[in-house]
């Protein structure tokens, strides 16, 4: 039996607009396993970051229940949504938001910093990440001498270094040229089969989609369809 | 708090030149801030050793009707201290004289001495050596403002014990140099047997010097003032000029915080993506907190760095050197060298180093708090304003 890592129970979320509210995500019931390749799909403003963000802990649903390895991300407290956070999510995002002032390395090394892992073994585990992006040459360059494909990666690595249990992208190909695109879902793809970690992806990139195992449809904060595809993936 | 330093360190180092003009101006108050202080320090220490050497020795023995600060007491304010009492005291007996420097009047204390005396550096071996009627020494000051040179005669009149007036003049045997203006300014040194003999009043004494083998026991008619007492004045005065000063610093200091200040808010909002990556990759918002609290704190430890290589050099040049003053103690009234040589003690880098890490540190907290309440979803949109 396949081990649950996301569970949502009638999920709202409303934002405050004026004098009303806007309801981002209405009744969401979904359940992800462990290792899936999945997409949350939808036009702009139909929830699918909201989605990701509460499911990332970085945001707390108004109603319902999100349960993410285990916990109930209602319930945590700051510190230990940063725990979550740290310990077993991984975030990339649509602009790589890497921090400019540090090279590769140290972007890549920063989550393991804040786990306090020994310089030796932060070298080692970093080296392996950028390996598997295929930047170990790129490893002293700042952020702003990298193409957009190259950052990505970084965040890939940087996503990928502490060996989380769940990845989370938003949008990660939407700045990309079509080539680049599917290079880095490519690698997302790899890396899913290699070490077994859950991506869950928020796109309406089509290129995303053709990798999918798995595509929730979200329209106004509903599920719409939610169907399990033959993605065209194939192993390298 | 390892972890914030660490990466603080980074996040100043990658911001390049903003990092440096921030640190260039704090590290300019923190030279400020210590060679002021150590001017005054130096001031301070160079005013209570020409104080004690001039004019205090180990304390004064006063005659109960003396009030050094009250002109009129002069005329009533001595007496006689037996014998067998002036162990380890030389006595100073003060008279109210005129003097006609080049037919000029001027009025003048006349100061009797034991010329025999060794407690203050006042050369009074020079009154003991002439062979003049009545040898005379001045200070540079008072030669200054009378024209008066060595060998010259100058016409003094003065009251004898019955109040007539009598008159006299007093060969300039020495001029003596001092930083001390009340042993100098308007004061006539002369040997105090001649002016016991000027004014019939045989043994009589306004004060006493104690040296440091005196031991006080109460007399009646006189008191005593410890050399700490004579003292306290000359450091209450030197302390409030180091209060007065503190004025310059504070502006200083106000600058480089605000510097550090604006920077930090300003990082706060324009940082926002970067705070919201911090927490997405982990962090607590007291740790981004703390991160960007040590961010300015660092900015003063980069200030004391800076202000080392630059500062300590010169700051070693002053007090080696000292500084020339010109104007000279009689116009400020108070102990002043021509030279002063400021005094940088441990204590004082530390205590000046503490005071603009803390103020740095409390200026970077305050904006740094806003941190606490950002929403992390809007910190990554960069949409917080």
């Amino acid at each position: 039996m396949s081990e649950k890592i996301i569970i949502t129970e009638n999920l709202v979320k409303r934002y405050p607009v004026g004098v009303g509210e806007f309801t981002a995500l209405n009744n969401i019931n979904l359940s992800f396993d462990k290792g899936e390749f999945a997409g949350v799909v939808g036009p702009s403003g139909s929830g699918k970051t909201t989605l990701l963000n509460i499911i990332g802990s970085l945001d707390s649903p108004t109603e319902g229940t999100a349960i993410v390895l285990g916990r109930n991300i209602s319930k945590l407290s700051h510190k230990e949504s940063a725990m979550l956070r740290n310990m077993h999510i991984g975030f990339i995002f649509q602009v790589y938001n890497l921090l400019p002032v540090y090279t590769v390395y140290e972007n890549v090394e920063f989550a393991l910093i804040l786990q306090n892992k020994s310089e030796t073994e932060r070298k080692k585990r970093v080296m392996e990440a950028l390996e598997w992006v295929g930047l170990e040459g790129m490893a002293q360059k700042k952020p702003s001498k990298l193409s957009g494909g190259e950052g990505q990666r970084v965040a890939i690595a940087r996503a990928m270094v502490k060996r989380p249990e769940l990845v989370l992208a938003d949008e990660p190909t939407a700045n990309l040229d079509a080539k680049n695109a599917h290079a880095i879902i490519q690698t997302m793809k790899d890396l899913n089969k290699e070490l077994n970690t859950t991506f869950l992806f928020s796109t309406h990139d089509e290129k995303v989609m053709s990798y999918l195992d798995r595509i929730v449809h979200l329209e106004d904060g509903r599920v719409a369809k939610d169907e399990i595809i033959k993605s065209k993936y194939v192993s390298l | 708090m390892k972890i914030a330093f660490k990466l603080a360190y980074k996040n100043l180092m990658g911001a390049g030149l903003r990092t440096w003009l921030n640190a260039g101006v704090l590290s300019f108050s923190f030279v400020v801030i210590v060679f002021y202080n150590g001017l005054i320090d130096g001031w301070n220490q160079q005013a209570r050793v020409d104080g004690v050497n001039w004019e205090y020795g180990n304390g004064h023995l006063l005659n109960n009707a003396y009030d050094a600060y009250d002109p009129f007491s002069i005329d009533e304010g001595h007496g006689i201290l037996p014998k067998n009492q002036q162990e380890n005291l030389t006595p100073i007996f003060i008279r109210q004289a005129t003097i006609y420097p080049q037919g000029r009047m001027m009025s003048a204390q006349l100061k009797g001495i034991d010329a025999k005396q060794t407690v203050l550096k006042i050369p009074t071996q020079l009154l003991l050596l002439s062979k003049a009627e009545i040898p005379a020494l001045i200070g540079k000051r008072m030669a200054s403002s009378t024209n008066l040179k060595m060998g010259d005669e100058v016409l003094v009149r003065w009251r004898d014990k019955n109040g007539t007036y009598d008159a006299a003049n007093v060969t300039i045997v020495g001029v003596f140099d001092t930083n001390v203006p009340s042993v100098d300014g308007g004061q006539i040194w002369i040997p105090i047997e001649k002016l016991w003999l000027m004014t019939g009043l045989k043994n009589h004494a306004s004060l006493f010097v104690a040296n440091e083998k005196y031991s006080y026991s109460s007399i009646p008619r006189w008191k005593f003032e410890s050399q700490e007492f004579l003292l306290k004045e000359l450091t209450k005065i030197i302390n409030m000029k180091k209060t007065s000063g503190s004025i310059i610093y504070i502006l200083l200091m106000a600058i480089g915080l605000l510097a550090i200040f604006d920077t930090q808010v300003l990082s706060v909002f324009r940082r926002q993506k970067e705070i919201g990556t911090y927490i997405a990759l982990g962090m607590t918002r007291s740790q981004v907190v703390r991160l960007f609290t040590a961010e300015g704190s660092m900015y003063s430890i980069f200030a004391a760095v800076l202000a080392f290589i630059y500062g300590a050099p010169i700051l070693w040049y002053l007090a080696k050197y000292g500084i020339g003053f010109p104007i000279s103690g009689d116009t400020v009234g108070i102990i002043m060298a021509d030279r002063m040589y400021p005094i940088f003690g441990l204590g004082l880098i530390i205590g000046t180093l503490l005071l603009v890490v803390i103020s740095a540190t409390i200026v970077s907290f305050l904006p740094a708090r806003k941190i606490a309440k950002m929403n992390p979803v809007e910190a990554l949109k960069g949409k917080i304003s």
